[in-house]
């Protein structure tokens, strides 16, 4: 019963699927073989980042996390979060996780979003992708936009949250 | 490419973890077991949820109505299907070329690929497992209005205009 809950989105999503495939047969064929295309870049990406997150959890003491990116890390933990994020591969999806583990390991609020902000649009292999496609012009520019905004956002979804919530989120990837 | 890069850290840092303390690296694994397997069902969810969309959605249509003429109607129209779909990088971006090469416009094209990088509608729901629904929906609707921002500096500077 608890099983079937937890698939609940899961299973939706395949009878979404099913009536597509019902509905239009192309648009379904289309649709599985995305599908199962994300898996695999899923099945290539998500392995070696949970485990590098376990190996995290269990190494890294929370002392030095809260050093380095802790509340007191200033525009060091801003630095290092950008550079974390940004060193990153993956989907978004991928990011979540380990945002849960840097919680867990008391860094700064603001620090996390950040990581969040940067894994999203600055990741390094990425970069040289949409500079090889989109330009050089084009990809920096980007950049140097996206840098402060990710920065800016934080800070925003910072103020708009109270600490309440902050601590809920905190207590939920303790248990994540 | 990047994925291999991925592989090989982990297993070097695997082995050196093994090397100095073995029940800790295996208190690891199951931590990474533990947390894959509390996502596992968003995850499932999410990757059809991309497949469905995207059969959908595909390059014509798209090219179609994000022209260089269609203004801020098709930056906004753009902005939206970046919002909701969830490409990978390495189809996104030669696909975004390829919508310039057609006709699309760079402002619309830097709505498109900064909203797809940055919002995540499908993904939503893994985001919501972990930061919980205000702020999922915070930090999304922050970036989609932020992509607007982007896509007039790259339209004032790459686009000319």
């Amino acid at each position: 019963m608890t099983l079937l809950k937890k698939y609940r989105f899961s299973l939706m999503t395949v009878v979404i699927l099913t009536i597509l495939f019902l509905i239009n047969r192309e648009m379904g064929i289309r649709a599985i073989r995305v599908t199962g295309y994300s898996f695999e870049e899923m099945i290539s990406v998500i392995p070696p980042v949970f485990i590098l997150l376990g190996l995290l959890d269990v190494w890294v003491p929370k002392e030095t996390m809260m050093k380095y990116m802790g509340e007191t890390s200033g525009v060091k933990g801003i630095v290092l979060s950008i550079i974390l994020g940004s060193a990153a591969a993956g989907p978004l999806y991928g990011a979540f996780p380990i945002a849960a583990v840097f919680m867990k390991k008391g860094v700064k609020f603001s620090n996390v979003l950040i990581f969040i902000g940067a894994w999203s649009t600055t990741k390094i292999p990425m970069f040289l992708f949409e500079l090889s496609s989109l330009g050089t012009r084009f990809a920096i520019t980007r950049l140097l936009v996206d840098i402060p905004g990710i920065i800016l956002i934080s800070y925003i979804l910072c103020s708009l949250v109270n600490r309440a919530e902050v601590r809920r989120i905190y207590e939920n990837a303790e248990s994540m | 490419m990047s994925s291999y890069i991925m592989y090989i850290l982990v297993i070097i840092l695997l082995c050196i973890s093994y090397f100095k303390d073995k029940k800790k690296t295996k208190m690891a694994l199951k931590k990474a077991w533990k947390s894959f397997e509390n996502i596992l069902p968003q995850f499932i969810g999410v990757i059809i949820l991309v497949g469905i969309l995207l059969s959908i959605f595909n390059a014509e249509l798209i090219s179609k109505i994000i022209g260089k003429e269609s203004g801020w109607l098709g930056v906004i129209f753009s902005a939206i299907v970046g919002a909701i779909t969830l490409i990978p990088g390495f189809v996104a971006f030669p696909t975004a070329a390829m919508l310039l090469n057609n006709g699309a416009g760079y402002m619309q094209i830097g709505a498109f690929v900064s909203t797809l990088m940055m919002v995540g509608v499908v993904t939503a729901p893994v985001e919501m497992k972990y930061f919980g629904k205000r702020l999922t929906i915070m930090r999304n609707v922050l970036s989609f209005l932020f992509s607007f921002v982007v896509a007039y500096i790259i339209g004032k500077v790459v686009g000319g205009i």
